[in-house]
């Protein structure tokens, strides 16, 4: 067992920055009571300006104006945190969201697939600034090192049980995760080196010092096992972003929902599965809701195919009121079951594949527009096709057939210049009330047409019209 | 001899250049038709313009033996608003295949967007469209799209657009039994109407 811990140290302030449309420009997030607000923590640039974590906001605003705020939610940290574990259970199948602003991570089964350990972790950071997120990646054998490690180290890669006794011996005894009134208590006594700790006989510490702190102790050499709460990914994917400003056009909201769906798509891949049907929900001031369901013919998680199609979607309906948040909701996770190509395509220059557009235009005209054409083994040619992508079934009927139907049969007004073929008859359809009895002829007009045309049987001698031999 | 060499040397004559090659094309399966154009076919990665005197002229049986061809090779066949229906059992009996072919249900102006859409994915091997309102800037359109995503492009027409100018590579009008070839790209247009006998 070999446990990377991502310690996420910015968590509250990356999920707020990674919607933010400038994330270089001043911002803090504040909290407490309205009478006292503090700040809770400030990015780079609010840092530049002077603006320090704990400092009052009304000390914050006399040193500045130029930075925005934004109110501190501590649910919000935790929703991130569960998304991260989402995006990393794809890497491991032992994922824990033990410590809070962190993520285990248990790698030595996942090396076979994406080691050695420096490519993997390249990609584990590679894919967390892609996704807006400070991080510190540390490995250890054991969880409670990893975590500890990423206090005071990023990128630090111990494997055996001896390298880690050295990096932790020489960990200062204020980063090494003990409460407190320990830590004091080991700096009054002289001992600034967790090492200097861990070489006193055990007995002695126990005797001064709480059982936690023994307890902690062991569990970053390994001697004591820490219990892990394993992480299960949600059956369903349900996101909201909250715009700090009240937004009524389209436009606007395109930045979120690229958010959303890059979220979402990271969910997706992490859990293997595709998405068919998904619905926005844009919350207004006041009202209800209102509703822009997404569906697709077939499980996609593609983001910029997704992105594309919600956005078709939005751009259609009418933005009532102001949205003052935007919902991700998708309950359905259909396995996704990627295309399969050819090594040698013929038209390498194929752009865009025919899922992609064939959802781009339904997305523009409607979720019927698109559709096959299939054979239904009925005599009656009005029934006789349906609208679907099926394999072709073999014709070996040989009597004539049109290429175009009418979609109604219409009394033909054209000259009749001779009879072709004829009378077939088509007498079927008593069943289901389309009783049918016809007369069928194949004509040529005097321009030429050729025109399949019937008379009812027992009618008054009219023809009528039903498709053309194009 | 050396009269010529001097003229052209003080560069008083200007001299054409040598004509592009000839576009490669896509046999139609029409022997005679083949033969009278240049590209040997259908122009591939254009728009082909078919002017109709009428619905069930022959307009199907034309295009048939390309489009069966290439659905059977696996491309696909997109037909944008049709007339009418397609007759499954007519399209498969003339060697279309059924699954390879998409029909798209627009009306008249999102049917040129669509047509767009799908000539320039790439994704398909033949567009058929039949726009009733189009001029000649919307086919034009359709010319870049047909070019960008080296796709066929059948453009279908009422012969009253016959005056219009067109940018297609290949314009034909389909009469009853014969073929009269108005333009086409890589030479000159044939003078005599082609024989065009439909089976059956």
């Amino acid at each position: 067992m070999r446990w990377a811990c991502i310690l996420l140290p910015r968590l509250a302030l990356d999920g707020v920055l990674r919607r933010h449309p400038d994330p270089a420009a001043p911002l803090a997030l504040v909290t407490g009571a309205s009478q006292r607000r503090v700040l809770h923590a400030v990015n780079p640039a609010a840092r530049a300006l002077g603006l320090r974590p704990g400092q009052s906001l009304t000390a914050a605003q006399a040193l500045s104006r130029d930075f925005t705020i934004h109110a501190y939610d501590p649910r919000d940290a935790e929703r991130w945190q569960r998304l991260l574990a989402a995006w990393a259970y794809r890497y491991s199948s032992q994922v824990s969201l033990h410590y809070p602003c962190a993520l285990l991570v248990e790698i030595a089964s996942s090396l076979a697939l994406f080691g050695p350990w420096p490519r993997f972790e390249a990609r584990l950071r590679e894919a967390l600034a892609a996704l807006g997120f400070t991080h510190r990646i540390n490995v250890a054998p054991n969880p409670a090192a990893a975590r500890v490690l990423g206090n005071a180290h990023d990128g630090l890669a111990v494997t055996s049980q001896k390298a880690l006794k050295d990096v932790l011996g020489a960990l200062p005894v204020e980063r090494a995760g003990l409460p407190r009134d320990a830590v004091e208590a080991l700096s009054r006594m002289g001992l600034r080196h967790l090492g200097q700790v861990l070489a006193l006989p055990r007995a002695t510490l126990t005797r001064r010092f709480a059982p936690e702190v023994i307890r902690h102790l062991g569990e970053l050499l390994g001697e004591w096992p820490l219990a892990l709460e394993s992480y299960l990914p949600p059956d369903e994917f349900d996101l909201r972003l909250e715009l700090n400003f009240e937004v009524s056009s389209h436009q606007a909201l395109l930045f979120p929902l690229r958010r959303l769906i890059g979220d979402l798509s990271a969910f997706l891949a992490g859990r293997d599965s595709g998405v068919q049907r998904f619905t926005l929900e844009l919350e207004h001031v006041k009202g209800t809701p209102s509703q822009v369901p997404v569906g697709l013919l077939g499980a996609e998680r593609d983001p910029g195919l997704l992105f594309e199609l919600a956005r078709g979607r939005l751009e259609r309906t009418r933005v009532g009121a102001p949205v003052r948040a935007v919902r991700l909701v998708a309950r359905e996770l259909p396995p996704f079951a990627p295309e399969r190509r050819e090594l040698f395509e013929a038209r390498p220059q194929q752009s865009q594949p025919w899922e992609q557009l064939r959802e781009r235009l339904r997305a523009r005209l409607g979720d019927h527009a698109v559709h096959g054409l299939g054979t239904v083994g009925d005599h009656r040619p009005e029934c006789a096709w349906q609208p679907a992508f099926l394999a072709s079934a073999q014709v070996d009927d040989t009597r004539p057939r049109p290429g175009w139907l009418l979609a109604r049969p219409i009394p033909l007004d054209a000259e009749v210049a001779g009879i072709l073929a004829g009378p077939e008859r088509i007498e079927s359809g008593w069943w289901d009330g389309g009783d049918v009895r016809r007369d069928y002829y194949l004509i040529e007009t005097r321009q030429g047409q050729r025109a399949w045309v019937y008379r009812e049987v027992g009618g008054d001698g009219h023809y009528w019209l039903q498709g053309w031999f194009g | 001899m050396s009269g010529l060499e001097a003229l052209l040397d003080e560069r008083r004559i200007w001299r054409g250049r040598e004509t592009n090659r000839p576009p490669t094309g896509c046999p139609s399966g029409h022997d005679a038709l083949d033969a009278a154009l240049p590209s040997g076919g259908w122009p591939e990665a254009a728009v082909t313009e078919i002017l109709l005197a009428g619905q069930g002229i022959g307009e199907l049986a034309l295009l048939w033996p390309a489009l069966a061809r290439l659905s059977q090779a696996g491309e696909r066949v997109v037909l944008v608003a049709p007339p009418c229906l397609p007759y499954p059992h007519a399209w498969a009996r003339a060697g279309v295949a059924l699954e390879r072919l998409a029909l798209i249900a627009a009306d008249e102006r999102d049917a040129l967007w669509a047509a767009e859409q799908c000539l320039r994915s790439g994704s398909c091997g033949a567009v058929l469209c039949w726009p009733r309102i189009a001029d000649d800037r919307a086919l034009r359109r359709l010319q870049v799209a047909a070019e960008s995503g080296q796709t066929l492009a059948f453009v279908h027409r009422p012969l009253a657009a016959l005056a219009n100018p067109s940018p297609a590579a290949l314009r034909l009008v389909l009469e009853q039994g014969r073929i009269r070839v108005l333009k086409c790209r890589g030479g000159l247009a044939p003078s005599t109407p082609i024989a065009f006998a439909r089976a059956g």
